[in-house]
């Protein structure tokens, strides 16, 4: 295999190779790359291209294609807004093109408009000289230096907050050179104008010196950062290559590149852990790779090319084909290295021999296992095979791990099946019809996440799916999230009926496990497609889900019975107040009147903020017992007695429209009697007002207003039981035991005897007591005496009565002292008993 | 209980947890806004808050001064305040005004709402309304659940079950299905699901959909089952007079939180709170018992304790070191505990052995047997018009109705007649509360149901008509407890002689009288495992039942004690009897209930919640 080592290029004690990762399939005629402006995208993304951007007359417009990496053809317009300074991708692949005039507008992929922002209305006046379109952590940020020689940055776009940059003193026109990094979480520009360099940040302007460059060696005419804003470096003017670290602290080298024309392009070629850092210069027919060591690698130009600087190298893509040039890995060096002796390149042999069925195979083996080194020359083959691009060369190595397993106990073959795994998928991703020429690191630092959203991006669906399966993603971040992209994407096919649409939404996403219906239905309706994004809502399980949709789409009854549906009060609520401000009264009672939750708690609601609307509502319901229940309430706030008595007024009617005449009397009486009281309290200051009827007849009784109680008790129509209570409490309350014994003897007590003894006995007055106790009835003799604490009487009456259970209550009661009493009853027990 | 429990009864699962949980998370709360700042609490979190965190714990955190709210103007002087509350529009209200007031003084302050256990839409839009949005900010403490004992998980929710059952208002439907939630992510997967009534229904559904939302699991489960019930489908049980120790206290005390004042009546010194759970050695013993054994109970015990004090004697000094040491001071905290509850007891005993009280019970027996409805109406009367007791009176009368199936019209007119005479007009409102729930309701001659419903049919699409239907029989809802009682046997025998001492049944929380019918039912489903064999009972019941198997990532190797806990979760309520009759259930069994609640009630406070009477006149 010694052809691998064939395009290796020694610089200082690395190498460098240039892979070939693409013919480019585009015709780009014969004007090549040349008269275009052309942005390629990092992560091996898609390439735009504006032909001919000068061309300004209506008759013939620029033209803008794009496409992806391999050179398959996306898309293609002509260019109808303002002429173009720059074109940039950002980090989502969206296309930003700045126009002269400083307004930027954003394309996506597939060439439609998204929208535009502009970098200030001063730029219109003094137009646009050069713009930069620059990653950093925040995103993807625009600068631009203006007629007026200003730079004006917004870091990220998505978040827009322009920074009109201090002034530069002596600068007239553009800088001969600038670029914009980001170092500490703060953006800055470094430019360099003749002579002098300058640091722009947000607040000051800073003549700066890098380290070790004299005056001697000329100005400053073109500069460039690494990939990280790690590293700067700068051209001269005559022909000298200053690197060094991006905060101009450090110097690393200074080469005499020999050349004294200011390069076509400079970008920093390293990767991580590089061994030698490099920067690639283009001129028209050369390509310089600069070591910071001071060698350098020329290799002939003759298309004009463009470079793309990448994590671990650089791409240069001319109008036939696109190759990679990279610092060749420290473990790829070691395996493919002439003579090598790392224990995978032993490995590899070995296997190699093996194949051929050699006996070799086995020194080779025992050589590493010797060492014990297997176990490491596995791993170097693994990680080698993930560097390679050439499918062969990846499967040998792969091979010769996987042999070289076979002799290893309790080695984790996890890493080798991931290899495995991401190396196939990578293979296919680069495919020219996929077109992402993405390496292992860039991928690992990509994320398999982005890549497949890149994938979805691309509309390249069932291979995002292939993929999410291969590798097992779960569910909710794989499968799911394709389909959801998926189906939004669908539902915006003009040329299909809704029907259609749903349907082969609803066959393809079923109920994949965290795929929102409901977010594709607002996509639906994002695109103008109402009754599609009904029918898609209907296949959302969760009610919760559709309602605002549904609310913003204005289908609000329906809106409502899904909250209502989904259990979920606070949006039945929302739905509620949403409803109430959008239609008119009559309407949205209507609309509660046939949601009996929703209503409920619009109840809830007004009982506590809008006692008024209560009214209404019941009001449009014909709910008339409500409506009275609510007049009822309302009296109780009403201070002034006529008042009270109109509220009280308007629930009898209520109360007779809703058929309850118990509670129209009840109100009536109620009314009768508040005016009772009024009248009472006007005359004797009795302070009755709001007493119930009883406590109003207790309280004359105090008062001895005998003739009004009586007239209560008649006006009433009160039961005899209630007026004998009331009167006896209150007579034995006052100690008129006179009285009450007249009383008893009235007539025949309504409420017994027994009563009677109660009252004396709560007052303490047994001989009162005891004259009712022959009154009471048979039944209650015995308790009666108790109650009096007659035992021996109570012992005669249960005795008499032959009653187990009361000669047994009475015999609880006995206590020792009683012994001839508990003889008595224990021997009449028996013998009731007998018979 | 005085027989001994079965040897396997399994171990319960750890839920001092769920307090911890609770307590990280408040705390986390009180850091996000960092500096002094003095709290307010709602009245009702103050108990359920103090077991959770302590003064010195929120002291820590930088409270600085902890006040009540009281819903008048504030006097503190702290630049931030802290709300910690219910989500109640009122309480809002209330914090707008303060805020607005100090806008006016000209005065600036943070203020900060903690909603617990989660907030409302209805909530936030009064700050918007008073354009407050952003001068207060708000955040949530998920508290759903605290431990009050062993065996009891309340959510301190006693609003609960007047906002759903009789506002229709289910804003805590979601809550109870986050509840339940939490317990299924710490105690779960739950293998069989069982529940009864419209809320159980909804809030396994909102608990379901909150289930599918996140991704599974497996995990060791601890709890196996679960039972949902609506504090709607018995309302016989909480109506009844309790007569088992725990479920008295609570009639006659008011436990609060697990918490008790006895009150200066039973204690010698001021009015003390305790604790009263299973780490009260004697309560334990006695909480579950009638109350006819518990003095019988408590002498035996302060014999033994007098033996204990006994064993002094003739000690030698180095004997007498351990007995101090060691033995003293549990026998001292036993006795302070034992004079407690006896003296308890004492008040008890005054209360209840009075003839009144026992011809209540008797009225209540002869109601739950459906004998001489006569006599117990014209007891009704009489206790209606000597006020004797306003929440007693409508007790008997809900029960009345209840087990009668409604009242004949011409009682239900004079009956109430009688109540408006004694407690004021106002009440024709709670009984169109009692009505609504069906507490209280008249004897309907014929299906008048079915005519509405066919009439709203007509109206309205089929769909909606449903759901009207719905709305209509949880408005017009039969008890059938007569026909209850006799399917499921709730009422043994009444002329064998009941031995409360060795109870046979759980009847004997009820002195023998009756089966609660909601721990009837748990027992009859965990024995069928299901519904079936019970169809005609659910539909007397109204339906609504349901029952799922739960397969969701139940580890295999589950637990062996899992399928025998049982979590019942009482929406709108349950009694402390009912709690007895469960722990009854369970030795007997050989299963461990847990009950959660949405709050411990008794029937004054289920009564209570339906009165409306709050709004006596202003100028009295």
């Amino acid at each position: 295999m010694s052809f691998i080592t064939a395009n290796w290029n020694p610089l200082g004690d690395a190498f460098y190779r240039k892979t070939e990762l693409y013919d480019m399939c585009w015709n780009l005629r014969d004007s090549g790359l040349r008269d275009s402006l052309v942005a390629a995208a990092h992560y091996g993304g898609p390439i735009a291209l504006l032909r001919e951007p000068q061309r300004r007359s209506p008759s013939s417009r620029p033209q803008l294609e794009i496409y992806l990496a391999s050179g398959i053809s996306i898309t293609s317009f002509p260019w109808k807004s303002g002429p173009v300074v720059h074109i940039g991708w950002t980090v989502t692949d969206e296309l930003l093109c700045v126009q002269e005039d400083g307004s930027v507008l954003i394309y996506n992929l597939f060439g439609s408009f998204k929208r535009h922002f502009s970098m200030g209305q001063e730029v219109v006046q003094s137009q646009v000289l050069e713009a930069k379109v620059f990653h950093s952590p925040y995103g993807t940020g625009v600068a631009i230096v203006t007629g007026s020689s200003r730079f004006t940055l917004a870091t990220n776009i998505d978040d827009l907050k322009l920074r009109r940059l201090p002034e530069v003193p002596g600068l007239h026109g553009k800088p001969s050179s600038w670029l914009v990094l980001t170092q500490d979480r703060q953006t800055k520009v470094i430019l360099s104008n003749g002579p002098e360099m300058f640091v722009l940040d947000n607040t000051s302007c800073t003549p700066v010196c890098p380290p070790g460059l004299s005056p001697q060696y000329g100005s400053v005419v073109h500069m460039c950062v690494s990939f990280s804003y790690k590293y700067l470096s700068l051209f001269t003017d005559t022909g000298h290559l200053w690197t060094g670290s991006s905060n101009l602290q450090d110097k690393l080298s200074i080469v005499d590149t020999k050349k004294k024309t200011t390069p076509n392009q400079m970008v920093w070629c390293c990767r991580p852990q590089s061994q030698q850092l490099s920067v690639v210069l283009m001129w028209d027919r050369l390509l310089l790779v600069a070591g910071i060591c001071g060698d350098t690698i020329q290799f002939p130009v003759d298309d004009p090319c463009v470079l793309v600087g990448e994590l671990d190298g650089v791409r240069i893509i001319n109008s036939t084909n696109q190759d990679l040039l990279q610092e060749v890995p420290l473990v790829c060096q070691d395996i493919f290295k002439i003579a090598s002796m790392a224990p995978g390149a032993l490995l590899l042999e070995a296997h190699r021999e093996y194949e051929k069925s050699s006996q070799k195979a086995d020194e080779y083996l025992r050589e590493i296992k010797e060492q014990s080194m297997l176990g490491e020359a596995v791993r170097q083959c693994v990680e080698a095979a993930a560097h390679e691009y050439d499918a062969n060369t990846q499967k040998s190595l792969l091979r010769a791990a996987s042999f070289g397993k076979c002799f290893l106990v309790d080695f984790s073959p996890d890493q080798f099946v991931t290899m495995c795994r991401e190396l196939r998928v990578l293979n296919t991703v680069r495919d020219g019809a996929v077109g992402l020429p993405l390496t292992h690191t860039q991928f690992k630092q990509l994320t398999l996440q982005v890549l497949i959203d890149r994938l979805v991006y691309r509309q390249f669906y069932p291979l995002a799916i292939e993929i999410c399966r291969y590798l097992k993603i779960p569910d909710y971040q794989g499968v799911s999230r394709v389909l959801k992209h998926w189906a939004s994407c669908k539902v915006q096919q003009k040329d299909l009926s809704d029907e259609a649409i749903a349907r082969a939404v609803c066959v393809k996403v079923g109920d994949a496990p965290g795929v929102s219906y409901s977010d594709i239905a607002a996509k639906a309706y994002e695109c103008g497609r109402t009754e599609l994004a009904i029918k898609l809502l209907d296949f959302e399980a969760r009610s919760g889900e559709q309602v605002p949709l549904l609310l913003k789409m204005k289908r609000s009854q329906l809106a409502l019975s899904k909250a209502v549906e989904s259990g979920d009060t606070d949006l039945v609520y929302t739905v509620v107040t949403y409803l109430k401000n959008e239609l008119n009264r009559g309407d949205f009672f209507m609309m509660l009147r046939n949601q009996p939750v929703a209503q409920s708690l619009y109840r809830q609601f007004c009982k506590l903020q809008e006692q008024e609307t209560l009214k209404d509502l019941y009001n449009q319901d014909d709910d008339h017992q409500e409506l009275a229940n609510y007049y009822i309430t309302a009296s109780y706030r009403e201070k002034r007695l006529e008042t009270r008595l109109s509220v009280l007024q308007k629930a009898v009617d209520e109360f007779n429209k809703a058929k309850n005449e118990f509670a129209a009397k009840a109100t009536e009486e109620e009314m009768r009697l508040l005016r009772f009281q009024r009248k009472l309290d006007d005359e004797k200051g009795a302070g009755l007002l709001g007493l119930s009827l009883q406590e109003t007849m207790e309280v004359l009784l105090s008062l001895g207003l005998h003739k009004h109680t009586e007239q209560l008790y008649r006006d009433f129509r009160l039961p005899d039981k209630r007026y004998w209570w009331l009167k006896l409490k209150s007579m034995a309350e006052k100690h008129e035991w006179e009285e009450l014994e007249k009383f008893s003897k009235s007539k025949k007590s309504p409420i017994g005897y027994l009563a009677f003894v109660d009252v004396c006995m709560k007052s303490n007055n047994k001989s009162e007591a005891r004259k009712y106790v022959s009154k009471v009835t048979p039944e209650q003799k015995v308790r009666a005496h108790m109650v009096i604490g007659d035992l021996e009487g109570a012992a005669d009456a249960a005795i008499e009565r032959r009653n187990d259970s009361e000669m047994g209550a009475v015999l609880s009661r006995c206590s020792t002292a009683d012994c001839l009493l508990i003889d008595r009853l224990n021997r009449a027990r028996v013998s009731a008993s007998k018979k | 209980m005085a027989h001994s429990a079965r040897r396997d009864s399994p171990k319960l699962p750890d839920f001092s947890l769920l307090k911890r949980l609770a307590k990280d998370q408040l705390v986390y709360l009180l850091e996000q806004l960092p500096g002094k700042k003095d709290l307010f609490i709602e009245a009702d979190l103050m108990s359920p808050l103090d077991r959770i965190a302590n003064v010195s714990t929120l002291k820590q955190h930088e409270v600085d001064k902890l006040y009540k709210v009281e819903y008048k103007p504030i006097v503190s002087t702290s630049d931030q305040l802290c709300f910690l509350i219910r989500p109640r529009i009122k309480t809002v209200k209330w914090i707008c005004d303060v805020a607005n007031a100090d806008k006016a003084a000209g005065r600036f302050r943070r203020y900060k709402i903690i909603f617990t256990p989660q907030k409302f839409y209805a909530c936030e839009s009064v700050l918007e309304e008073q354009g407050l949005f952003g001068d207060v900010t708000t955040d949530e403490w998920s508290f759903y659940l605290l431990p009050l004992d062993d065996d009891i998980i309340s959510m301190e929710l006693p609003e609960f079950f007047r906002d759903n059952f009789l506002a229709g208002d289910q804003r805590w439907v979601r809550t109870a299905g986050s509840t339940l939630h939490l317990l299924h992510s710490i105690y779960g997967p739950f293998s069989k699901i069982y529940g009864i009534g419209r809320c159980s229904k909804m809030v396994y559904e909102s608990w379901r959909e909150q289930v599918e939302e996140e991704e599974t699991k497996a995990r060791q489960a601890e709890i196996g089952n679960v039972f949902l019930i609506d504090r709607d489908v018995d309302f016989v049980t909480p109506l009844c007079s309790q007569v088992v120790y725990e479920g008295l206290v609570d009639d006659i005390f008011k436990i609060k939180c697990g918490c008790v004042g006895f009150g200066t009546d039973a204690t010698s010194d001021k009015n003390v709170k305790v604790m009263l759970n299973s780490q009260d050695k004697v309560f334990n013993e006695i909480r579950n018992e009638h109350f006819s054994n518990v003095f019988g109970f408590l002498s035996q015990k302060a014999r033994n304790l007098q033996t204990a004090y006994d064993k002094r004697r003739g000690m030698d000094i180095k004997q007498m070191k351990t007995f101090v040491s060691e033995e003293l001071k549990g026998l001292k905290q036993e006795h302070r505990l034992l004079s407690l509850h006896i003296s308890a007891s004492e008040t008890i005993m005054k209360k209840k052995t009075k003839q009144d009280f026992q011809e209540m019970l008797k009225t209540e027996h002869s109601l739950l047997e459906g004998f001489e409805i006569r006599e117990c109406i014209s007891f009704i009367e009489e206790h209606i018009i000597r006020l004797v007791s306003m929440i007693e009176s409508l007790r008997l009368l809900c029960l009345l109705s209840i087990t009668e199936n409604g009242l004949l019209p011409k009682d239900y007119r004079s009956l109430k007649a009688l109540f408006l005479q004694s407690y004021g007009v106002e009440h024709l409102l709670t009984f169109a509360n009692l009505k609504q729930l069906g507490l209280l309701v008249e004897q309907q001659p014929g299906e008048t149901l079915t005519a509405m419903e066919s009439k709203v049919g007509k109206l309205v699409n089929d769909k909606t008509a449903g759901k009207l239907t719905d709305a209509f029989s949880s408005l017009a809802k039969k008890s059938n407890f007569r026909a209850l009682s006799r399917k499921l046997n709730l009422v043994p025998k009444s002329d064998e002689e009941y031995n409360l001492r060795v109870p046979r049944d759980m009847a004997y929380i009820f002195s023998g009288a009756y089966i609660p019918l909601s721990c009837k039912l748990i027992e009859q489903v965990l024995e069928r495992g299901g519904w079936t064999g019970l169809e005609e009972v659910t539909r007397l019941l109204n339906g609504h039942e349901f029952s799922v198997t739960g397969n969701n990532g139940a580890d295999l190797r589950a637990n062996n004690d899992a399928p025998r806990i049982v979590v019942v979760m009482f929406l709108g309520g349950c009694t402390f009897s009912e709690i007895s009759a469960l722990r009854f259930l369970g030795k007997e069994k050989g299963y461990k209930f847990i009950v959660v609640t949405t709050a411990i009630t008794n029937s004054s406070r289920l009564l209570e919640a339906l009165l409306e009477n709050h709004m006596r006149p202003v100028n009295t």
